[in-house]
């Protein structure tokens, strides 16, 4: 004890200068004094700036009315709302956007990531040519190919395509009915929402019960009975409350029924087909990383190959590939805003336009920068709760 | 320490915010050589460039006017184009002198932005353009209820449309693009049924469309669109100088003196041309205004009157052929009038 403390006294004999605590503080403090500055000084610069330009300026500007109409939107909104209710429209167009681009995104990354580690030969080199494709163009050429040169290229709404179920493809976009509900409809939903209570319930009686007897039991056709079968009940009950809204031929386009816009499809399918490449790069890692050994014992314990990937190997390559996937998610959510050059109202789009009605560019650009940020903390926090869930648990 | 660190950083504060507010915009614009121009994306007649790559058009010849005012030769401008949304924040910011970008001047653009707009250059309205081609019954705006429209964002075009279709009770499909090319594209692919602009746009954009002669232009008009260049607020000078060389080009144009004749002009008899054009003894016109006392020479050499401005880009000396209209002198039943230069 008593030598280690004349160690520890051994380098401060010179002046405080070279003392290293001392010096470590100083210098903390000194980041953290500069930093203050720097902000408070462009602070301070952009408000200088503004009240000399003569340019108005706060948040009040959100509560004016707009003025102009927004093509898509997943909320009621007219050009008599306000500016904050057209940038609330810009990011749910944005979330939509995401979410669905990040679900198609992960199943085709899947699909192609393990169709890369395929013995099939050609399989094997159709999910290789993929990858290779998409990962190496920007995005925005992505965005493009299918705007100008797929969508634009589909016959006027004229001659729109006839699909079944009275659905239609045209440059306008694609057309389908819509589910109009009538009364006492909400049973048919009840009964859905019963039905996936209740399967969820059968599968974990089931795995309880294969874990103490060893016996198993159809869970996936009870399920799919459930979840189907109960719904159908109520609709015949409620009295065939469903009818449908068929997309009709008018003077200038296709009225009536539901109409997913080119805007929207070719942002979506751009963002989904780009993404996966990395995804399915980010999964055949995951897979290749866990080792050989682990496939090996689990052949000699008996399991199939399909058993081996689902049981073993998959739940091991998850660890690997989540942090990553994260990432991947974030980037689509943030290539979204290259919606702009297809005229897909999103977040930016819409918050671009008030800002330049508005003339608020500087509010205009942090509601932005904060909304993204948000959106991509809240991406991350749920991923990263996911990771902790499917991390290994030490027994 | 940490107070000399202070104090070094307040006084870079104060010098640097010091620079930024006292310079004045004509003194910079000296100092640089050359005047650096907002102008659209490419609008045939107002601001496009040809074949060579040289911009042309009212609102670049505006440019190269205030040019020639300020430097005695009107080439040296540099031109920015710009999107109808970065248009404002360029100006603001600094990043350009003049906004001369085929422009609506609102109330809101004079107060809450910080502009200033210097005049009208062209008196504009809104009009829609369809295919009639594939539209054949259609000949009035009136019967557009359902269509899909074309519109550039963040231009008073998108809320006058809105406003419009409101006022009718009619129903619409916004279309919306960010850049002019874009909206042009997707209207001659047919994404959309209608196209709407200012009319004037809409005889130039016509022209660019693959096959021209199939588009027609309706009748209606369903706004005011004076068009003009706007300077930031706060610094007064600099605004005299542009708006007084947009009054030079109408007083020009009134006193019949054009590119050719301004030489011959100096010797008028007429002692108003004289006293515009400088000749006037111990004059201090110019001067005052902190320009030389041959601006007026050097404005029409460079880019003629107004009125052969306006002929050479968007009236019958060009593919236009747009008739001068409300854009005529008042002395010949126009909107175009000129304060008095003396």
């Amino acid at each position: 004890m008593a030598s280690q403390d004349v160690l520890r006294e051994e380098p401060s004999r010179g002046s405080f200068i070279n003392d290293p605590k001392i010096r470590g503080i100083f210098f903390q403090v000194l980041v953290v004094v500069l930093l203050v500055a720097g902000v408070w000084w462009i602070a301070h610069n952009v408000i200088d700036n503004l009240t000399r330009l003569r340019i108005a300026s706060g948040f009040g500007f959100l509560k004016g009315r707009a003025g102009f109409d927004i093509s898509e939107s997943a909320i009621a909104y007219s050009s008599d709302s306000t500016y904050g209710r057209a940038i609330l429209v810009g990011l749910l167009n944005t979330v939509i956007v995401a979410i669905v681009g990040i679900i198609t995104a992960t199943i085709i990354g899947f699909v192609i990531g393990i169709g890369r580690l395929s013995k099939n030969w050609l399989i094997r080199k159709i999910c290789t040519v993929y990858v290779e494709v998409f990962r190496n163009i920007p995005p925005l050429l992505v965005i493009f190919f299918w705007y100008s040169g797929v969508l634009a290229v589909l016959p006027a709404p004229r001659d729109s395509i006839n699909l079944p179920f009275g659905s239609f493809l045209n440059q306008r976009g694609f057309y389908f009915p819509r589910a109009v509900w009538g009364d006492g409809s909400w049973l048919i939903f009840v009964a859905l929402l019963v039905g996936i209570a209740m399967a969820w319930f059968v599968a974990r009686k089931a795995r309880q019960r294969q874990m103490a007897t060893g016996q198993q039991f159809p869970v996936f056709w009870t399920s799919a009975a459930l979840i189907v079968g109960l719904p159908l009940l109520a609709y015949a009950l409620s009295g065939f409350p469903l009818s449908f809204d068929y997309p009709k031929q008018s003077t200038f386009n296709l009225t009536g029924g539901f109409q997913v816009r080119p805007e929207f499809l070719s942002l979506y399918l751009a963002l989904s087909c780009y993404t996966a490449a990395f995804i399915a790069e980010i999964v055949r890692a995951g897979i290749r990383g866990v080792s050989a050994g682990q496939t090996e014992a689990a052949g000699a314990l008996g399991l199939r190959s399909g058993s081996i990937l689902r049981l073993v190997v998959v739940p091991q390559a998850m660890r690997i590939v989540i942090p990553p996937l994260t990432s991947q998610y974030l980037n689509l959510t943030k290539n979204s805003s290259l919606a702009i050059a297809i005229g897909y109202p999103d977040l930016t789009a819409t918050a671009g336009t008030v800002l330049n009605q508005t003339g608020q560019a500087v509010e205009g650009v942090v509601i932005m920068m904060v909304i993204y940020l948000a959106i991509s903390l809240l991406t991350s926090l749920v991923m990263n709760w996911f990771n902790a869930k499917m991390a290994l648990v030490e027994r | 320490m940490k107070h000399i660190a202070i104090g070094i950083l307040g006084a870079a504060t104060l010098g640097l915010m010091a620079s930024a507010a006292s310079a004045a915009t004509l003194d910079t614009v000296k100092a640089k050589g050359f005047i650096q121009c907002g102008v659209s994306t490419g609008l045939a007649g107002f601001s496009a460039p040809d074949d060579k790559g040289d911009w042309q058009g009212i609102d670049a010849d505006f440019c190269r006017a205030v040019a020639a005012a300020v430097f005695g030769d009107g080439s040296r401008v540099k031109f920015t184009p710009l999107s109808a949304k970065e248009r404002f924040t360029a100006l603001q910011s600094g990043e350009i002198d003049i906004l001369s970008r085929n422009t609506t001047w609102t109330i809101n653009r004079d107060t809450a932005l910080g502009l200033n707009f210097i005049g009208v250059t062209y008196y504009d309205g809104q009009g829609f353009m369809i295919n009639a081609k594939k539209l054949p019954g259609v000949n009035s705006a009136l019967q557009l209820s359902g269509a899909a429209v074309c519109v550039q964002s963040g231009t008073t075009t998108e809320l006058n449309l809105a406003d419009y279709f409101k006022a009718n009770k009619m129903e619409y499909n916004p279309v919306v693009f960010e850049k002019l090319e874009e909206v042009n594209a997707a209207y001659d692919a047919g994404r959309c049924d209608v196209y709407t602009t200012d009319q004037s746009g809409l005889y130039g954009i016509r022209l660019t469309l693959g096959s021209p002669a199939d588009h027609v232009v309706l009748p209606e008009i369903i706004s005011k669109e004076p068009l003009g260049p706007a300077v930031r607020q706060g610094d007064d000078q600099w605004y005299h100088i542009v708006k007084w060389t947009y009054f030079a080009l109408l007083q020009a144009e009134e006193l019949g003196i054009t590119k050719a004749n301004v030489d011959e002009m100096k010797n008028s008899a007429s002692p108003e041309i004289k006293r515009v054009l400088g000749q006037e003894a111990d004059t201090k016109i110019g001067t005052d205004l902190g320009v030389s006392n041959d601006w007026v020479v050097n404005i029409v050499k460079a880019v003629g009157n107004y009125g052969e401005m306006f002929e050479r880009n968007v009236g019958s000396g060009s593919p236009l052929k747009i008739a001068r209209g409300i854009n005529a002198l008042w002395t010949k039943g126009g909107l175009q009038y000129a304060p008095p230069i003396r």
